[in-house]
């Protein structure tokens, strides 16, 4: 207890001391400080509140190593993964052209938005059932949830961006002759990209979300029901807040591989100068 | 000089009118506008904001179509945009998405490779954008995105051009520069061209014609001929007396 006061007044004199300072070191420097306060903080109200079951932040980090050790965590991460990338390809491999679809066709649009917009509303945690019902419990099911919770988004996602097409681009497409197939590879695809990446990345958000929440109530591996099965199996809230952490961690990692799409020249146009 | 004038428009409006609705109550924007345009001309439309000169752009490139009256090209009536005819955006119609190269050649999809490549490079030239061809627009100055546009519609050899105040987010030493280079291209190349603009220096120093609109609803109110040679010098005398008139008919004082 004394060391983690010690810690967290000792960040708050570096964080101090480094105000002045710049570059790009800066970038780690100071969310590491912070979160070194954080965790020392953290680690003190544990101290502080006597609990047994909730666990300090060493403590966590010895039930990450447990969970490696153990080789029990790369499973589940595999598990977890492979329902997202699958559920979301799937979503992506249908949402993008039917959004292409709808958004350039009135009628389509028409016929089909009301059916979306009943339905999108729907948390994908309430298929949940239903998922059981119709793959079982197991990869399925996860894979049919995260295409629910992902399909939407990219969907009306890639709508939007193809009915706020601008106008002037219309034009050029419709003056040079542009028509079917071609106009859809020329203009109407690339014009609604960058707006499609960004849905693209909201999307894989949400699937990382929900998968959890899936795994937790209706599937035997993955990450979610590793939380569930730590805290049924004796109450191992250090292997739960570890778990989370990865996580966490994952998901910055999605979002940062993701990102990479906007980088494209083709794209970047769509963000900077708009 | 009779020739000309025997020989059939190359742009006929014949009593177009046309009316939007605003919120519900019909705005009348154009009433009645007869004009005829020779082949090879470069007419400029001038007039104040709102007085419906775009909204003719848009009727003769085919994009809008009159309420009343009609327009022909070559004798046919206008039923939609074509690629012998090319509009030159007031913003950047240009495609972000695609290089230089890629939006130059968007008009010759369908020509053989090497002379698509031949009249591309070409026409990237003779708009002075030669080392910019895998640019991407957003890497360009606004002058440079322009000189684009023009390409683009110059690369088909288009009948007729259609330009949409097309300087008008430039700076004014930049316009400069792009009107004299519209120039030099439309003397050699000779296309017909209908210029929108708000601005009577511009057109003066452009145009064989200026036809005036009226305020909303845009009527024509009159029209300047001006048959002196390029290069214009805007500080002689006879280009004061012009600059009277358009603005006598424009009820504009232009003197602060």
């Amino acid at each position: 207890m004394t060391l983690s006061l010690v810690l967290f007044f000792a960040s708050l004199v570096a964080l101090r001391v480094t105000r002045r300072s710049e570059g790009r070191a800066m970038a780690f420097v100071v969310p590491g400080l912070v979160a070194l306060a954080l965790g020392a903080l953290w680690s003190l109200f544990v101290g502080l509140s006597g609990t047994k079951a909730f666990p300090t932040p060493s403590e966590t980090w010895s039930g990450f190593l447990e969970l490696l050790a153990a080789q029990r965590l790369w499973g589940d991460v595999v598990a977890s993964l492979f329902r997202v990338s699958w559920g979301f390809v799937l979503a992506a491999a249908i949402g993008i052209p039917l959004g292409l679809v709808l958004g350039w066709n009135a009628r389509g649009f028409q016929a089909l938005n009301p059916i979306i917009q009943l339905l999108r509303p729907i948390s994908p945690i309430a298929w949940i059932p239903i998922a059981i019902l119709w793959f079982g419990i197991g990869d399925g099911a996860g894979i049919y949830l995260i295409f629910l919770s992902t399909f939407f988004p990219i969907t009306v996602g890639t709508t939007a961006a193809v009915r706020n097409i601008s106008l002037v681009h219309q034009r050029s497409a419709q003056n040079f002759g542009l028509s079917g197939l071609e106009l859809f590879r020329r203009v109407v695809f690339p014009a609604a990209l960058p707006q499609i990446i960004v849905s693209l990345r909201i999307a894989l958000g949400v699937a990382w979300l929900v998968i959890v929440a899936a795994e937790m109530v209706g599937m035997q591996s993955g990450l979610g029901y590793l939380i569930n099965d730590a805290r049924n199996a004796g109450s191992r809230y250090d292997l739960v807040v570890a778990t989370m952490l990865v996580i966490g961690l994952l998901g910055i990692i999605l979002d940062l591989l993701i990102r990479q799409l906007e980088k494209f020249d083709e794209v970047r146009w769509g963000y900077v100068q708009r | 000089m009779s020739s000309a004038e025997t020989a059939p428009p190359k742009v006929r409006f014949e009593g177009v009118s046309k009316r939007f609705l605003k919120r519900g109550d019909p705005l009348q924007v154009l009433e009645d506008v007869d004009l005829d345009v020779r082949d090879g001309e470069f007419v400029c439309l001038l007039g104040p904001s709102g007085c419906g000169k775009s909204t003719l752009l848009n009727i003769v490139a085919g994009f809008e179509r009159p309420d009343v009256g009609r327009v022909t090209i070559d004798g046919e009536e206008v039923q939609g945009p074509s690629e012998r005819r090319v509009f030159v955006f007031q913003e950047y119609g240009i495609f972000p998405w695609a290089s230089v190269w890629d939006n130059v050649a968007l008009g010759l999809r369908d020509r053989p490779k090497e002379e698509q490549a031949r009249i591309v490079q070409e026409t990237i030239d003779m708009v002075g954008l030669t080392g910019f061809e895998r640019a991407y627009p957003m890497e360009l100055s606004g002058g440079m995105k322009q000189r684009v546009e023009v390409a683009r519609a110059l690369a088909v050899s288009p009948d007729v051009i259609f330009m949409d105040e097309p300087f008008g987010a430039l700076d004014s030493l930049t316009r400069l520069t792009m009107r004299s280079e519209i120039i030099r291209i439309w003397e050699q190349q000779r296309m017909t061209i209908l210029f929108v603009t708000h601005d009577v220096d511009e057109s003066i120093q452009l145009a064989d014609r200026i036809v005036v609109l009226s305020a909303r609803p845009g009527r024509i109110a009159g029209i300047e001929v001006i048959d002196t040679p390029h290069p214009r010098d805007l500080g002689s005398a006879e280009y004061g007396r012009i600059k009277n008139r358009l603005f006598g008919l424009l009820g504009v004082d232009h003197s602060v």
